[in-house]
Formats: structure tokens, C-alpha cells, sequence
């Protein structure tokens, strides 16, 4: 997006999307050898990001009608939960963020114990010249 | 069971121009909150076993000896897969954060700068000079990569930057400014009652004020003083003063000024301040500050910084690699500089007598019972300081921070 003129620019047509995601001034820093592994990781944790917003929504939705509640777009938006429900939801983020960055734990784990880092194939490979 | 969870976005305080929130978007805010803190808990103590496993014994084993400096192992970490993965999320985070309170904000800007130019309509409380444009150090890039920084209007009469950057505290800093996001105003409220008992403040200037999140424990504090928030960006104060204006504050003044700049007469304040601004600026405004902090004090008033703690000598070079990180990364070059300045020989060349500096560290303050029971905050930029207690201390762990000051 090029640089716009305020002057241009009417809150009512402006196009709320480009301006959300401008890029911040200052040279951009990627951190993997090849920045189409950036790329794909900003994705990734964006797509992340939604699906972890359409499961709230969805326990929203089930909290809702356990109550007996109706279940429409304002109710949803004017939901608070309670402090339990508050904290089921916090451990379903915490389990879910958990789950898709396993990788990264399991580089930590390999980093902490060598013993977890035997090579089978070199295992096999030795057992075949025997 | 994870260690670590935070409040929900909920549980923010809200004023009369917070941007109105869907169920979606608080959502958002709530992964991004709980990401950071996984990082900060989970993957950031990968980064220093690979240091201490691979990178540091490489390096030793190529080069003989031992890193010398943050920059060699600032080098060295660049080409470690644990590192980078750290990086790169972190990175995305907050840009992820910076996206999801700008499209809050931006989705709603006509009716936001309206309720703005409402309560701002006609006030004396409001100063703004047309006239000013940022300082190189604001201009150069936008600091923590937050688009348009401070002090761009996206349309005349913007607030937009003010919303923008109060709605995301919260997730970067997961609760730890406390609900309001004021905790270290409320910080320096409680240290100078502690320390000064008998100060009776009548003026008091806020430098860097921003939307004033700060300022206003000031106020509320005394509420027999004149604050005035000085803020080079318009949006923030614009923004900053209808906030204040809601919340029913009104001995405070948000004037557009330069702390390089300050037209402003001498010895006819009390107290002069900053609240985590000098990392924003540059040596000299730095050095500008405290000489004018000490000619527009009276005296026996109080000048009082409030930064992230400077190094010691005790500090390891890869605290201070890991401490520095906003520096390189987060658009905020001055912030590792600052951390190597002697603030003691600034203050003394300004005037201050050496007897009359101090220097303390405090927690911000986190308002009691506004979080959840089970919740816990931790500090973003010193994960390991607060390994020990954060995680099963309730919600009453806020952010670090070092106080620095003397009295005139």
C-alpha cells in the first residue's frame, strides 16, 4: 500500500483492511535463512490465531445453550464468561498453543537428553553389516 | 496442567471513548495473550539451553575463548534453530497484536474520533501545537512496530494511535500493567508515598505521557496538583485526554510539547517525570532531560524516571544479549543504549547533588480482585526473574521496573 493523504481518506470508505495490516516503518527482520520460512510461520500463526477465535466462539455458543440461553450474534458478542468457564477456556488456549508449537518442545527435549536422540537409522544400518 | 494462566481480555477496564470490542476480537486477544506467554514460559528457555549446549561450546571450540561481547553471541544465536523459531514467533506475535488492535480500531475510526472530538470539544485541558512534527527518534521507525507509530493521522483529528496502542497492552504484556493498564502509575503512587511521606505536590510534569495511562494515578493521587502529560504525538493525547475526561479527571493537562523543546518556565514545578520514555528517545534528549528536570524544579522537588533496571556488572553477557532484544528487533533502538548509560553521572552533570540520587526497583502495581483467582501475569521482558514466584502467586505479580531519581 503507498502512503495515503488524510486529507483523501473518509472513515466511512477507507479501506479498513489495508490499513489494519500496514507494515510498521523500519527494515523488517527475518530470522530464518530463507525468508519464504517467515513467510509461511506469519502464516501459520495467523490461520492459528482464527481457528483458536472459531473455537471460543464455539464454546461460547455451547455455554449459551447449556443456559438455555438464546444464542444470537448479540448475545455472543455480550458474553462474559465466569471465572470457571473463564479458566476451562484459558487451559483450552494454553493446551491448543501446546499442541501446535510440539515440535519446538520436542527440540527442547532432544536439546536436554542426548539419550532421546539415537538415529534408527544407523541403528539398522549397523544391525544389517552384522 | 500449565503453569502459567493469564486473565482474559475481559477483565480490562473500560472508559468512555475504549473501543467497542466483538466476541471475536477479545478472542484474539486472548490467544495472543496466552502465545506470549507460551513463548515467554515454554520457549524462551530453549533459546539459553542452546546456548549453553551448542552455540556457547561451538563457538569456544572455533574460536578458543570465550564470547566477549552481546554481539558475538547476538551472531553466534542467529544461526540456531531454537533461536530463530523463538525470534520469528515472538516477532509474529506482536505483529500479529499490532494487526488485531489496529483493525479494532480502524473498523470503527469515524464513531471513535467523534466520541474523541466530543469530549475534547471546547476544553483547556487539551493543547495541541499543529506546528510539531515527531523527533528523529519517534520518526525513524515506528517503535514496537506499531504502524504509523504515535503521532500519524490516518485522518484529520486522528485518535486512532492512542486506541490502537491501548488495546493491545494488555496481550504484549499479558495483565501485567494490571487491568487498567496503569500499574506503574499506581507503582510510583505507592514509592513516593512510601519515600516522601510529607510531599505535597502542586505541579507536576509527565513527560512522554502518551494516552496518559500513567498520568492519571498521578492525578488521582493529588488530586490538589496541576499534572500536565506532555506528549510530542497528537493522536495520544487527543485520545488520552477524552479518556481521561470519562473517567472524571480534571487536574490534568495534555499539552503537545518536545522534551527537547520545553517552553516552560523554571522552578515552577515539584515534580518532574517520565514513566518508560527515555528508552524511547535518544542519549542526547536524555541528557536534555535531566538538565531541564533540574532548572524546572523548585527547590526540593522531585525528578523520578521509571525504566527497565540498567546493567550491572553482575549481569551475564547473555542477560544482557536477551535484555536487549527490543533494541534489534522490536523497534527500539535506543533501548539497549540506554541501558549502558551512567544515569548517576547524567543526573550529577544536570546538578543534581550525588546525595540526593537514588535508585529502587518496584512492581507494578496490579489492582486487586479485578483478574480471576487462578490467574497469573508474568513479566514479558524478564521471563527468568519470575520463574520463581510468578507462577503460584495469584494475580499479583506485575512488571518489574527500576525507579531512578533524585530531589533537587
Amino acid at each position: 500500500m503507498t502512503a495515503v493523504d488524510p486529507k483523501t481518506l473518509d472513515p466511512k470508505t477507507m479501506d479498513v483492511n489495508a490499513l489494519a495490516n500496514a507494515k510498521a516503518k523500519g527494515k523488517r527482520p527475518y530470522f530464518f535463512e530463507d525468508p519464504a520460512v517467515e513467510r509461511v510461520l506469519s502464516i501459520t500463526m495467523a490461520v492459528a490465531s482464527e481457528v483458536a477465535v472459531l473455537r471460543e466462539r464455539m464454546d461460547t455458543i455451547e455455554r449459551l445453550m447449556e443456559a438455555g440461553q438464546p444464542v444470537t450474534k448479540a448475545a455472543i458478542d455480550a458474553y462474559r464468561p465466569d471465572d470457571r468457564s473463564a479458566r476451562e477456556r484459558q487451559e483450552w488456549h494454553a493446551a491448543y498453543i501446546a499442541r501446535i508449537l510440539r515440535i519446538v518442545q520436542q527440540e527442547l527435549q532432544a536439546l536436554q537428553d542426548d539419550s532421546l536422540n539415537v538415529s534408527s537409522q544407523e541403528l539398522a544400518d549397523k544391525q544389517l553389516e552384522e | 496442567m500449565p503453569g502459567v494462566l493469564p486473565p482474559t481480555y475481559d477483565r480490562v477496564g473500560r472508559h468512555g471513548v475504549s473501543p467497542e470490542l466483538s466476541h471475536d476480537e477479545i478472542a484474539r486477544f486472548n490467544f495472543l495473550t496466552n502465545l506470549n506467554v507460551h513463548l515467554g514460559q515454554a520457549v524462551f528457555p530453549a533459546t539459553k539451553l542452546a546456548f549453553e549446549k551448542r552455540v556457547r561450546p561451538a563457538f569456544q571450540h572455533t574460536q578458543g575463548r570465550d564470547f566477549a561481547s552481546q554481539r558475538e553471541i547476538r551472531d553466534a544465536m542467529k544461526a540456531d534453530p531454537v533461536y530463530q523459531a523463538w525470534a520469528a514467533l515472538r516477532r509474529n506475535t506482536m505483529e500479529m497484536r499490532q494487526q488485531a488492535g489496529r483493525h479494532v480500531v480502524m473498523r470503527q475510526l469515524g464513531p471513535l474520533n467523534d466520541k474523541v472530538a466530543a469530549l475534547n470539544s471546547g476544553k483547556a485541558t487539551l493543547k495541541l501545537d499543529d506546528a510539531m512534527r515527531a523527533p528523529d527518534y519517534i520518526a525513524q521507525v515506528d517503535n514496537h512496530w506499531m504502524p504509523g507509530s504515535y503521532y500519524t493521522e490516518t485522518v484529520p483529528g486522528d485518535a486512532s494511535a492512542g486506541a490502537s496502542y491501548e488495546v493491545g497492552t494488555f496481550v504484549t504484556t499479558a495483565g501485567s500493567m494490571s487491568a487498567s493498564g496503569d500499574g506503574g502509575g499506581r507503582a510510583l503512587v505507592n514509592f513516593v508515598r512510601a519515600r516522601f511521606p510529607n510531599f505535597r505536590p502542586k505541579r507536576i510534569l509527565d513527560l512522554g505521557a502518551g494516552i496518559g495511562v500513567n498520568t492519571l494515578p498521578l492525578a488521582g493521587a493529588f488530586p490538589e496538583a496541576e499534572v500536565i502529560a506532555a506528549d510530542v504525538a497528537a493522536p495520544m493525547l487527543r485520545y488520552g485526554h477524552a479518556r481521561a475526561q470519562s473517567l472524571g479527571y480534571t487536574n490534568v493537562r495534555f499539552v503537545q510539547m518536545d522534551a527537547d523543546h520545553l517552553d516552560l518556565a523554571p522552578q515552577s514545578f515539584d515534580w518532574v517525570q517520565t514513566t518508560m520514555m527515555l528508552h524511547e528517545t535518544s542519549a542526547a534528549t536524555v541528557a536534555t532531560v535531566m538538565r531541564r528536570a533540574f532548572d524546572l524544579l523548585k527547590p526540593g522537588g522531585l525528578m523520578l524516571h521509571v525504566e527497565q533496571p540498567n546493567f550491572t556488572p553482575q549481569m551475564t553477557l547473555w542477560e544482557r544479549f536477551t535484555r536487549d532484544w527490543d533494541s534489534w528487533y522490536n523497534n527500539e533502538p535506543f533501548w539497549g543504549k540506554l541501558h549502558t548509560m551512567d544515569v548517576f553521572a547524567l543526573m550529577t552533570a544536570a546538578g543534581f547533588a550525588r546525595d540526593k540520587q537514588f535508585e529502587t526497583f518496584t512492581e507494578a502495581d496490579i489492582e486487586p480482585g479485578r483478574y480471576q483467582p487462578w490467574a497469573s501475569t508474568l513479566s514479558r521482558h524478564k521471563p527468568e526473574l519470575n520463574k520463581t514466584g510468578a507462577a503460584n502467586d495469584g494475580a499479583r505479580k506485575g512488571e518489574h521496573w527500576y525507579l531512578f531519581g533524585a530531589t533537587k
